[in-house]
């Protein structure tokens, strides 16, 4: 099941929980996460990473999508 | 190891010999950088509070914004942000500053403290570390101040803007603000220096992304240790710089700027701890983060300094002597009041429907 998390406008840490809560409960799959901020962008990929999700970054306007893959 | 890493350690290295540096040439001992310290005697120097030993119109503070908005313009990170429940903030940061002059130092200052040798800072960081525990659940229960939507761009420009023009009426040396004769207020490091250090350590920490709050926060969270590099190296460098100046010394008692009444230590950064894991981070990387345009921590900032004025207008603040029962009252209705806030606040939505949709304010 893919699952998206909007966590635009939200300061840390709220962003990295919300990715936390949606990965915890999966054992694989695609997570969307939106962030429009570069901490943002940067805590929530070094939690799934460090998950062992593989990160990809793509910038639309002054958004990030982050696609987390396992 | 990589880019971002370094940055950290860098930010918290560089943090840490700056302030042996800055006591040595003249700043308070165990105070080359707190920004609790520097925003309450910010506020005496705009004549905020009366406590005539603690004005001065910190450059440190005025180069750490100047630096950051630098730094976050070059790199298009500048981005005028709000919205995202101002005046819980302001009440946060409030409180949080009482906790942290119950205690006598911010996260900053309580690591550059024990890197000094004092003791009763080490209670401080546990209860530290208690606060930042709190918070953890607050968050994890649902807490949230919600989301900041884009305003228009002069709304990000007027704090470090208007920070900068601070900078050049103290560089001009104009008497304008009120400045102490006697007191921590009245030691300092010269003004350029001050204002350079400032300037450094914000480019840093915009980068880095420097916090002290989150150092210990995403360690409980994920045990994730980025941020907490940056805590150990600000100890570590800090450590060794004062041994090599022969600053160091271990002990409870006689302290610079300290006192030595364990349960306030504890209670007062656990009250700080708790607010601050709550507004997102350190005071440090609030300021950082209100020069980068987001004018909900600017709104922190303030908080930050209408709470010193307010400690020390009702002798709140603790001294070397130790802490007032005004300022125990204050501190444990502050803990009570915060946690009242961590319990109400709770309003984030979370909805599972094929996908997750956690938005909130609709």
């Amino acid at each position: 099941m893919d699952k998206t998390v909007d966590a635009r406008g939200l300061l840390c840490p709220e962003p990295v929980l919300l990715t936390k809560k949606a990965i915890d409960s999966m054992q694989s799959g695609i997570v969307r996460v939106v962030v429009d901020n570069n901490a943002a962008r940067e805590n929530v990929t070094r939690l799934a990473e460090n998950k062992g999700w593989r990160v990809e970054v793509a910038a639309e306007g002054n958004e990030f999508v982050l696609t987390l893959r396992k | 190891m990589n880019k971002k890493k370094i940055m950290v350690i860098a930010t918290g290295g560089v943090l840490g010999l700056l302030s042996v540096y800055l006591v040595k040439v003249g700043n308070p001992a165990n105070m080359g950088y707190c920004i609790a310290c520097f925003l309450r005697d910010i506020a005496g120097g705009l004549g905020y509070h009366r406590a005539d030993v603690v004005q001065y119109m910190r450059p440190e503070i005025f180069g750490l914004i100047a630096g950051a908005f630098v730094a976050a313009l070059v790199t298009r990170e500048h981005k005028s942000v709000g919205g995202s429940s101002p005046l819980t903030r302001f009440f946060l940061a409030f409180t949080g500053m009482i906790g942290m002059l119950v205690f006598l130092g911010c996260p900053v200052r309580a690591v550059l403290r024990l890197a000094g040798g004092d003791l009763n800072a080490g209670v401080g960081i546990l209860g530290l570390i208690a606060g930042v525990f709190i918070g953890i659940q607050l968050l994890n229960r649902g807490f949230s101040l919600g989301r900041a939507t884009s305003q228009s761009v002069v709304n990000g420009y007027i704090f470090p803007l208007t920070a900068i023009i601070f900078s050049f009426i103290i560089l001009s040396g104009a008497a304008v603000f009120f400045t102490s004769k006697a007191g921590p207020g009245s030691m300092h490091a010269p003004v350029i220096i001050s204002l350079v250090a400032g300037l450094v350590v914000g480019v840093l920490a915009q980068r880095s992304r420097f916090c002290m709050i989150g150092g210990i926060r995403d360690f409980i969270l994920f045990k994730d240790t980025h941020l907490l590099l940056g805590f150990f190296a600000l100890l570590i460098f800090a450590l060794a710089g004062n041994l090599a100046v022969g600053a160091f010394k271990l002990g409870f008692a006689g302290q610079p700027i300290a006192h030595t009444d364990g349960v306030w230590n504890f209670l007062g950064m656990a009250l700080a701890g708790t607010a601050a894991t709550m507004l997102g981070g350190c005071p440090l990387r609030q300021i950082i983060a209100a020069s980068e345009g987001n004018t909900d921590c600017a709104i922190t900032i303030i908080g930050f300094i209408a709470g010193a004025a307010f400690a020390h207008n009702f002798g709140l603040a603790a001294s070397p002597k130790g802490v007032s029962v005004a300022g125990q009252a204050a501190t444990i209705i502050g803990i009570v009041l915060v946690l009242i806030v961590g319990f109400v606040g709770a309003y984030r939505t979370s909805t599972a429907s094929g996908g997750v949709n956690l938005g909130q304010n609709g």
